[in-house]
């Protein structure tokens, strides 16, 4: 059982969450999480959004009942955590050079990604008001694009990177796809998926996703995938 | 000392608590948790003779109580998990039930004859790996098959005559709640050989997107799981108990070790816990540990003393 350290809502609906405790975790990982014993029935998987040895914090849209619920937990409160699940970001050789590509909520894995790729590129896009930008310049000896009510994905020059990693809703991440194949461009381009999930382990085939070779689970095979391999339905 | 065990026309198992089909894959990510060899038996996930895609669009959504699952089978086929799973199987201690879908009579067939085959080589080798068939007549998420055969009695029968002459395995025959007369369906499968039933699979049932006027699924109906069909559930293994001298095997919407007694006391034989695998991923260990603590408590020396006393 962890404990909640902080709750705040930094933007209209978008909250961030910390609860103290030893946790570990790679970046682009996620954990189940529930703070609440019966209902709803299912656990939310929220992606790491930070990691230190004080706690884990996650960043999360108040989206439907179990957000909700998440969304009133004050300091002191318990929560359930089990985890980490998923694959993660790839790692990268420093000297390539890498752009995080993020859409809402999707930004959420990129943050804790830059533990890792400390010179990204980060590119943003929000559909009505951008949050936590100032915390992703500071983390970034890259530059931080913000786009709010546009398309930010038309900014990323897609030969410009060796790396580029996407992570939001599905329209994003198709017309990831598309630009990957439009531009010929040589980089490596992979795409998080957030996939509606039961387990969180591979066992019940909910966020089953269809791959160019097989189908592959969204929660032991991704979240990452290679965006070629993807065949969005 | 307490006893938990329970013996289905010859399979042992340790204790009644089950694992269904399609809420616990094969074993291995949950075994990845806990000692799975705790349990009473897995049932594992659905198979078809042929490897099977499931169904597009959304695959959950979450109601009062209970969810709506439209998974539609996804699953490797026969040849694939005797190939891939089997050897892993036959490491495990606890009863396992391999689970057959169809979407012909000849499907289904052709599958429990491969099962069977292996099932003999490796009974000669002492390498079991399958303890029963479970028969699937119930899904109520794919188009043909499925469910189709699980409704009317005569189309049933059928399926169940030919699985019970394709295989020495001992049968379990899973049965939908969607069925015309449940426990006329269950009288049928003693009539036809079957060894034990299990029942019930999920609820035909149905979430509108009211923005989208469209269903939330691209099958249109989807089936309904967790406690929220609980007591429906129970009352249909009640009635089932009564009616036939197979053992049965009760599921729907176990969340605690009083569940699972709830189902002994209606004359369930062992129980399946499907949903709440999902709710809590250790469930399956703590549904054990939570049970023979409420015998101890309750001074039950054996699920004899209760079962069916209702």
């Amino acid at each position: 059982m962890a404990v909640v350290m902080v709750n705040v809502e930094v933007a209209p609906n978008i909250f961030r969450l910390k609860a103290a405790g030893s946790y570990t975790g790679r970046m682009g990982q996620f954990y189940m999480v529930r703070a609440w014993d019966k209902y709803p029935l299912l656990s939310r998987p929220l992606s790491i959004f930070n990691r230190d040895g004080g706690g884990i914090e996650f960043l999360y849209q108040l989206a439907g009942e179990g957000t909700k619920l998440l969304s009133a937990l004050r300091p002191g409160d318990e929560l359930q955590l089990e985890g980490p699940f998923g694959n993660g970001f790839p790692e990268v050789p420093a000297e390539e050079k890498v752009a995080l590509v993020g859409g809402g909520i999707g930004a959420a894995p990129l943050f804790y990604a830059l533990g890792e790729y400390s010179a990204a590129d980060v590119y943003l896009g929000f559909s009505r008001e951008a949050y936590l930008v100032q915390q992703f310049e500071a983390a970034t000896t890259g530059n931080v694009i913000v786009d709010v009510g546009g398309i930010v994905l038309k900014q990323v020059d897609f030969n410009a990177y060796d790396t580029i990693i996407a992570c939001g809703p599905e329209p994003m991440l198709q017309a990831v796809q598309r630009r990957k194949q439009e531009s010929a461009s040589a980089a490596k381009v992979y795409v998080s998926l957030e996939n509606r999930m039961a387990c969180g382990i591979g066992a019940c085939l909910v966020c089953s996703v269809k791959c160019r070779d097989q189908r592959r689970k969204a929660c032991a095979d991704g979240p990452v995938f290679l965006a070629e391999e993807v065949v969005f339905e | 000392m307490i006893d938990l065990s329970c013996s289905i026309a010859g399979v042992h198992f340790k204790n009644p608590v089950v694992m269904a089909s399609g809420t616990f894959g094969f074993g291995r990510e949950y075994g990845s948790l806990y000692d799975i060899n705790r349990l009473g038996g897995i049932s594992g996930k659905g198979l078809t003779l042929h490897p099977k895609e499931g169904n597009h669009g959304i695959r959950v959504f979450e109601t009062p109580s209970g969810m709506l699952n439209s998974v539609g089978l996804e699953n490797p086929g026969v040849a694939s998990f005797l190939r891939e799973e089997c050897e892993y199987w036959a490491g495990l201690k606890l009863a396992r039930i391999a689970n057959l879908g169809g979407n012909t009579l000849e499907e289904y067939v052709e599958g429990a004859r491969l099962i069977e085959e292996d099932a003999l080589r490796r009974r000669v080798s002492g390498n079991q790996a399958v303890d029963m068939i479970e028969l699937n007549i119930s899904c109520p998420n794919v188009r043909a098959g499925g469910m189709a055969y699980g409704i009317k009695t005569a189309v049933a029968r059928e399926v169940v005559r030919e699985i019970r002459q394709a295989t020495t395995l001992p049968l379990m025959v899973k049965l939908s709640p969607n069925a015309e007369d449940i426990v006329q369906m269950a009288v049928m499968c003693e009539e036809e050989g079957a060894d034990a039933v299990s029942l019930v699979n999920t609820f035909s049932a149905m979430k509108i997107d009211i923005y989208k006027r469209r269903s939330v699924f691209d099958n249109l109906y989807a089936g309904l799981s967790g406690p929220a069909i609980k007591p429906i559930a129970l009352r249909m293994v009640h009635q089932v108990s009564k009616a036939v001298t197979l053992p049965v095997a009760g599921m729907g919407g176990i969340q605690s070790a009083e569940d699972i007694v709830e189902y002994i006391m209606a004359g369930a034989a062992v129980v399946q816990v499907g949903t709440h695998n999902f709710v809590h991923l250790r469930a399956g260990e703590q549904l054990v540990d939570g049970l023979q603590a409420f015998m101890e408590r309750e001074g039950i020396s054996s699920l004899d003393e209760i079962r069916g006393v209702v």
